[in-house]
């Protein structure tokens, strides 16, 4: 139960320093940090394959995408001012966010069953199939949405130079 | 009160979604609309790993977050990538600077 306790704080806590550190490498590195303590969160609740899952992709992946992104984007923090004002956004945020707690919490008091052990590769195989094909599907669409988006600039520019 | 571990982990979903709901609305910088997005993600997965797992069927719960996982990251790719040709095409990444189609 503490170890719940203390998971859940550090993993609240990375996130929030990821929205606020002001340079973008620290903000990843922390985006980072956030998503091995959920990994450890749900390697504790009993699903060990998609930890890994979670650890290798969120933790790895991702980051490394980041810090690519970022070393073609260059940093660019002189943007301090936030879109919403502050207080607006607090507002909206602690609206509906407490409205759902409140709404949710109080059926909640019941104490986790015991795990029934169930193979990841079966649900997701013989009752999940088509989810299967869809990730397929959208991986596929990914890679094309990328090469587009990467391979545009070569076509557009001499164009665009001529007009 | 005492909370059980249910409550714990709901809690812990609610306090991601708040976060990510929060910088959403107020981060002005492109990537960081992305690190936005992905908390915002990261709560929705273990909402889907405890509702599995409260009811007994963990399996469900995994496959529907491993769903969740590729769509998510798909959107960050997606996103960043986006952002870099944003960035060589109107030299800048201000959401708010963004206001125009044309350069």
């Amino acid at each position: 139960m503490v170890w719940f306790i203390l998971i859940m704080a550090g993993m609240l806590i990375c996130a929030a320093m990821a929205v606020v550190a002001r340079r973008l490498l620290v903000s990843a590195i922390w985006l980072a940090i956030a998503s091995a303590l959920l990994a450890l969160l749900i390697y504790l609740l009993g699903a060990p394959e998609l930890a890994v899952i979670e650890l290798s992709v969120g933790a790895g992946l991702v980051t490394v995408l980041f810090v690519f992104a970022i070393s073609i984007a260059g940093e660019e923090s002189n943007m301090q001012q936030s879109l919403l004002p502050k207080w607006l956004a607090g507002i909206v945020v602690l609206v509906s966010i407490g409205l759902t707690g409140w709404l949710c919490l109080p059926d909640l008091g019941f104490n986790m069953p015991q795990l029934v052990p169930t193979r990841l590769s079966t649900v997701l195989w013989e009752l999940r199939g088509a989810d299967v094909i869809l990730q397929v599907i959208l991986i596929f669409a990914g890679v094309l949405g990328v090469l587009g988006l990467l391979s545009d600039e070569q076509s557009t520019v001499p164009k665009e130079r001529d007009a | 009160m005492t909370l059980s571990l249910v409550s714990l982990v709901f809690i812990a979903v609610i306090g991601l979604l708040a976060i990510g709901l929060y910088a959403l609305l107020v981060v002005r910088h492109l990537i960081k609309v992305v690190v936005a997005l992905q908390i915002l993600a990261k709560g929705a997965i273990l909402g889907f790993i405890l509702a599995g797992r409260i009811n007994g069927q963990i399996g469900l719960g995994e496959s529907l977050a491993l769903t969740i996982i590729i769509v998510d990251t798909i959107v960050a790719v997606i996103g960043l990538s986006l952002a870099v040709q944003i960035r060589h095409h109107m030299g800048t990444l201000d959401v708010n600077a963004l206001t125009r189609l044309r350069r």
